[in-house]
């Protein structure tokens, strides 16, 4: 194990200094940019669609995909009365207790459980901020400063990504993805259209189920967005304010020495 | 404080005296707060503040956040995951610091570049240029090593490699990587120590900053003109400056305000822009990232790095001279750290008589073009090191040094620089015709 570790290290050091070209990623995936309701400064979450997208992680990702850092209360977040959320960690999750050796229902203050294991994929959490959809020009970084880091698109764009190609490399399955860097991805394609039945009868098709559960996973990466955003506001606002106050302070002060005479405001 | 004439702190009530008798903190405090304050000093001198606001604001957040932070791998990333779901505001005070990290790089390099514009590292500043190198330095350091504490992937492979440049040095290098690491390999051990050290530089970097302060109290300030303050009486100091208080603190305050402006709207509305998405995946020794980046403050000298590769003709002389002693490697890890002590070394390699480079014509082109070399060493320090990316790395890591090394002394000799006005009042009276004679 360490001298595995050591060998990675002594690998990664020597790619990144080494003077020989940097890691090779491949192609990068091509993404398309989606007009989400939380973008931009204003930007709030939609709950029906947060709603529509926890049903699809429940329905699809959830057999492989866990969302270890998401406490279950949180879900009031969605519109969800407290005793709808009892019910619903109640109902679908079940928790292991050291202490009595027993399996017990989920309550509110649990998480949404792990998933691991052989072929299982990684956890979802944070996913749309471990993702960059946008990158350059050039480096420059401008594209993610107008679009957006872009971490919900990538995941929307992947789950509709698939070209339905396949091939097998060293008895492992890979699957054409144009979102995926490198272009091919251990994870079958997973959505098609009217795969998931919505409450509010929303359109079903896979775009509009990707978009959902995107939409979702932004919510349980970054649950505090809108809070983050309403501050932010208040912040800017008062600093603008500060700012003017500071500047009529400094100009009075200043008058007798630079122009020799007081300064009426 | 030594220096620039003007009136001292004399106790008033009965109190004030008898404890100025034994403790003149009173007296150090107006001093400090009243110093005779070069009246010409426009915009760009009021980076300091911003500086000493950075400072305070990442040991006030900082020590929140190590209220609910736990240093440990396997807790690590989950404990930030706690403070930005479940401590109240702790998703403000952990993008605050983030971001705050940023702005305070930001800042240095403003503060830096402004610096060695006006010449204010020439004599007698040298000290002060010193202490602040030693500063930027503590900065690096602490930025490093806090990066590693959410222990996401690019903490832990960023660890990696950065102290796999100390295992660059000839003979010892395995040793002393050992030894910073606590291990064979980035482990508990690692985020253990650089969690302790991150919390402890700080605190030297607050000490330095008061021998910084005490430093330039000492000589004055330097200002746009590079023409120093009349010391002959009271009277002649007071034509060519105001008290710190209140005339730059207003001043300086203005100037913060417009820039936790644009601060505070980086954190509210886009406080992942300047980070690393890689860092959001819990650090796996098994799984290296196919770009690893450093933060975009280390990328200049991270470009120089990698800039001298073992094809570059400088690089096989040294090396041939050395027996291999200096592999590309060793040789890139020198010239990243000489590219800052040649900073350092700027008051003993700028021969100019002239201090200030608003009068030295070619000069003010040169430093235009290290500026430009800084961006552009930026930028390439995030790309691949692919063609043309090696030759623009390259390029720009060789003006770095020809600027400190060969241009900046022999300008001092073949550069014929304009006359700076006699005084800072005729200076002031420049922009100001209806300023009045006397101050006060």
């Amino acid at each position: 194990m360490i001298r595995k570790l050591t060998l990675t290290a002594v690998t990664a050091v020597t790619l990144a200094f080494g003077g020989s070209a940097a890691v090779a990623a491949g192609e990068d995936g091509h993404i398309e940019d989606i007009a989400f309701s939380f973008e931009g400064p204003f930007g709030t979450y939609d709950q029906q669609q947060l709603q529509r997208g926890l049903k699809v992680y429940m329905d699809v990702c959830r057999a492989c995909h866990g969302l270890q850092y998401v406490p279950l209360r949180t879900l009031t977040d969605l519109g969800y009365s407290e005793d709808e959320v009892r019910a619903f960690a109640a109902d679908n999750f079940e928790i292991y207790e050291a202490e009595t050796d027993e399996w017990r229902p989920a309550l509110p203050r649990d998480n949404f459980p792990a998933v691991t294991g052989e072929g299982m994929g990684p956890d979802l959490s944070l996913m749309a901020k471990a993702r960059a959809g946008f990158h350059g020009p050039a480096g420059t970084g401008l594209a993610q400063l107008f679009k957006g880091m872009g971490g919900p698109e990538y995941i929307a764009n992947f789950l509709t990504g698939f070209t339905g190609e396949e091939r097998e490399v060293a008895g492992q399955y890979l699957y054409e993805n144009t979102a995926f860097d490198g272009g091919w991805v251990s994870m079958p394609p997973q959505l098609s259209d009217g795969l998931v039945e919505f409450d509010d009868g929303h359109a079903n098709d896979a775009h509009h189920i990707a978009e959902d559960v995107a939409a979702f996973l932004m919510w349980t990466a970054e649950p505090k967005m809108m809070e983050r955003k309403q501050v932010g506001f208040i912040g800017v606002t008062m600093l603008v304010i500060l700012a003017a106050l500071l500047y009529l302070t400094n100009k009075k002060l200043w008058a007798p020495h630079k122009y020799g005479k007081e300064l009426d405001l | 404080m030594a220096g620039i004439p003007h009136d001292h702190y004399e106790p008033s009530s009965g109190f004030d005296k008898w404890l100025h008798k034994r403790l003149p903190i009173v007296s150090l405090a107006y001093d400090t707060l009243m110093i005779p304050t070069p009246k010409n000093l426009n915009w760009w001198w009021i980076w300091g503040i911003v500086l000493a606001f950075c400072l305070v604001l990442q040991i006030v957040t900082g020590i929140i956040l190590v209220m609910h932070y736990t240093p440990h791998v396997d807790l690590a990333f989950a404990s930030i995951e706690h403070i930005m779901r479940d401590v109240n505001g702790g998703f403000f005070l952990r993008y605050i610091h983030m971001n705050g990290a940023s702005l305070f790089f930001v800042a240095v390099y403003i503060h830096m570049f402004r610096g060695l514009f006006y010449g204010s590292y020439k004599a007698p500043r040298e000290v002060t240029w010193i202490i602040g190198m030693l500063i930027y330095l503590a900065m690096m350091a602490t930025g490093f090593l806090g990066y590693v504490l959410p222990w996401g992937q690019m903490s832990f492979w960023g660890a990696t490699v950065i102290t796999g440049l100390f295992g660059a040095i000839p003979f010892i290098g395995d040793e002393i990587q050992t030894w910073l690491l606590g291990g064979p390999a980035v482990g508990n051990a690692t985020l253990n120590r650089f969690f302790s050290l991150h919390y402890l530089l700080p605190f030297v970097i607050a000490a330095l900053v008061a021998v910084h302060i005490w430093a330039f109290h000492t000589t004055g300030n330097n200002n746009p003109t590079g023409v120093e303050v009349r010391r002959g009486s009271k009277e002649e100091a007071k034509k060519d400056t105001l008290p710190f208080w209140p005339y730059f603190v207003i001043k300086d305050l203005f100037a913060l305000a417009i820039v936790l402006l644009i601060f505070w709207a980086i954190v509210g509305f886009m406080p992942n822009y300047l980070g690393h998405p890689d860092n959001y995946i819990e650090a796996n020794p098994l799984a290296t990232p196919a770009h690893i980046v450093p933060e975009w403050y280390y990328l200049p000298f991270y470009a120089i790095l990698r800039a001298f590769t073992a094809d570059v003709w400088a690089v096989q002389l040294v090396s041939w001279i050395t027996g291999g002693i200096i592999d590309a490697k060793f040789f890139g890890v020198l010239a990243m750290f000489g590219a800052i002590f040649v900073m350092a070394l700027a008051p003993w390699l700028d021969t100019s008589s002239v201090r200030s480079g608003k009068y030295r014509p070619a000069f003010k082109w040169w430093f235009r073009l290290l500026i430009i070399d800084f961006i552009v060493l930026t930028w390439v320090g995030a790309r691949d090191t692919n063609f043309p990316h090696d030759w623009i790395s390259l390029i720009g890591a060789t003006y770095w040094f020809a600027y400190f090394l060969i241009i900046l002394p022999l300008l001092g000799v073949f550069e014929k620089p304009e006359t700076p006005p006699a005084t800072i009042e005729d200076d002031f009276k420049k922009h100001y015709p209806d300023a009045p004679s006397a101050a006060e």
